[in-house]
């Protein structure tokens, strides 16, 4: 758990973080998206202390974070952040190594994590350990970032715009793959975006940040249906409202009984996907199939469009 | 068939470059017309071999001596305490390059005396500059968000100069250095004006003796070693800066 408790940033007169308190629960993902100049990447940067806070206290685990000193902290801290910042002189192996070196683990333990984090990152230990990061395509560089920053097993892992640099379709596939890694680990995320679409597809729930405030904290369905203010409402955008609304939901979710002509969508689609898929096909209902390809059902244009609008 | 043309040149130039600080003798023949009165064409007052030695010697001890003042001082600046002497440091290291070495030596002999001591004081001197601009151009241009990933994973700043800080800047410091030896070697036989044991010593007594063979022969030998030891320092440089992914021009 992650406690910010009236976290104010001055530098001279410029008022840049400006009494925010926020508690993230643990194991779940909390995106804080905003424009540039928010606040919102100094806001992450001073729970691991990159940037020390005016005044207000950070808590992680009930500890305030200034209990321990600052390198000490960071190492049980993951951080990754746009652009990777990987160690250009070090090979893909030695980056992601990186935190568990400073902490001292044993060889062995080091190679075992390197390997596990990169066959999980679809990275064949053997052929891309020894290799240098500008060897490595963009995509890949940006796993091994995400790799190094969560090496050393930490609860919490902090990630500055880290899927910036990514051209769209690498971005999908790495926001994914995140997704899983935080449901295997159980890692608390906290994410920083100015991508509101990104903030709804990853957060379990989003800071709006605005001129060092925060604006709003919710559920994304919340800050969707019900936007606090004008700023909110606008970084919303009210022509993709009713899509990302449907995009928070599972198909399996808005199954009805009866069959349908056509090819099957999988119940664990997003229903903004399914949406496209019946008005590409053209057709008003389509069936859907759960995990082992068996049938549960069908979908409706009908049915949907109800769900593109808050209850 | 080109790629290998200059190392080839460069090896027939090592060859000849051994050949005559081993065994001066087989070239007498091609010295001997830029004599007169039937002065000696080959150096006869001391080895070639050791002279050439001893002006090496000289060299490294100026550079790594030079080397390890300019890149602490770099450090030093360029740490947040050290950061208020950055212009003090940069007038101290331009001074030395200002002074003309024959200056510094005149300064220097009735100080330490004559011999090597006095030259090695010029040589230091003189190639600090060098070292010091590049390291600390290196170390003030360091790629932001690499250093950002650094402190993030929480090395010390002791951890972020060693493991990080230094080997990205390596390249660049060693282009002060490689920079720094080629001045020194050139300068290192104004040294034989105070007596030390450099090559200078043959071209001195050259103009001496008015041997042009001596003089040449002083010379050639002095810009051979310069240009292969140049060579052989950009060839780490562009190792140190290939292994990066950055290519040097």
């Amino acid at each position: 758990m992650i406690e910010i408790e009236g976290i104010t940033k001055r530098y001279d007169e410029t008022t840049v973080v400006d009494n925010v308190s926020l508690v993230i629960e643990p194991r779940t993902i909390a995106v804080i998206v905003g424009t540039s100049g928010s606040g919102k990447t100094t806001l992450l940067r001073m729970i691991n202390r990159l940037v020390e806070p005016t005044s207000g206290v950070i808590k992680l685990d009930g500890a305030d974070n200034r209990s321990v000193p600052d390198y000490q902290l960071r190492r049980s801290i993951g951080y990754a952040i746009q652009g990777h910042g990987l160690f250009p002189h070090r090979t893909v192996a030695q980056n992601i190594a990186t935190v568990p070196l400073l902490l001292g683990w044993d060889k062995d333990r080091i190679k075992a994590r390197v390997d596990e984090l990169m066959t999980l990152y679809q990275l064949d230990p053997q052929a891309y350990g020894p290799r240098y990061p500008h060897e490595l395509s963009g995509g890949q560089q940006q796993r091994v970032g995400v790799a190094r920053a969560l090496a050393a097993e930490p609860n919490v892992l902090l990630m500055d715009e880290p899927f910036g640099a990514l051209d769209p379709i690498i971005r999908t596939k790495a926001q994914e793959d995140l997704l899983a890694i935080q449901k295997r680990f159980g890692t608390t995320i906290i994410l920083v975006t100015h991508d509101m679409e990104e903030a709804v597809h990853m957060g379990d729930k989003i800071a709006v940040m605005d001129a060092g405030k925060v604006l709003q904290y919710a559920k994304p369905a919340e800050i969707l249906a019900r936007p606090a203010n004008g700023f909110v409402e606008t970084l919303v955008g009210s022509s993709e409202r009713p899509f990302r609304l449907l995009s928070l939901g599972r198909v399996r979710d808005a199954v009805e009984p009866g069959g349908a002509e056509g090819e099957a969508i999988p119940g664990d689609a997003s229903q903004r996907d399914a949406l496209a898929e019946l008005l590409w096909a053209g057709r008003p209902a389509l069936p859907v199939k759960d995990g082992d390809g068996k049938l549960i059902g069908r979908i409706t244009v009908e049915g949907l469009v109800k769900r593109a609008r808050p209850a | 068939m080109k790629a290998w043309l200059p190392a080839l040149l460069r090896l027939a130039l090592l060859v000849l470059l051994v050949a005559f600080i081993a065994s001066p003798g087989w070239f007498e023949p091609l010295l001997r017309p830029l004599t007169e009165n039937g002065a000696p064409a080959i150096y006869n007052q001391g080895s070639l071999l050791t002279l050439t030695l001893l002006h090496l010697r000289t060299v490294l001890v100026a550079t790594v001596a030079a080397t390890i003042v300019a890149v602490a001082l770099a450090i030093l600046v360029t740490r947040p305490a050290g950061a208020e002497f950055l212009p003090l440091s940069r007038s101290l290291v331009n001074i030395g390059q200002s002074f003309p070495p024959v200056a510094v030596l005149a300064l220097a002999v009735p100080a330490v005396g004559f011999g090597e001591k006095p030259t090695l004081i010029a040589l230091f001197l003189y190639g600090l500059l060098p070292i010091f601009e590049n390291a600390l151009t290196a170390l003030t241009t360091l790629p932001g968000n690499v250093m950002e990933a650094a402190r993030g994973a929480g090395m010390t700043g002791w951890q972020r100069l060693v493991k990080v800080e230094l080997p990205l800047s390596a390249p660049v410091i060693l282009g002060g250095i490689r920079l720094s030896v080629v001045i020194g070697l050139a300068t290192a036989t104004i040294g034989s004006t105070v007596a030390a044991k450099t090559l200078g010593e043959v071209i001195i007594a050259g103009l001496i003796s008015n041997n042009l063979a001596f003089v040449l022969q002083g010379g050639l030998i002095v810009a051979a070693l310069a240009v292969l030891i140049y060579d052989g320092l950009s060839a780490i440089e562009r190792y140190a800066a290939r292994r990066m992914g950055r290519e040097t021009a």
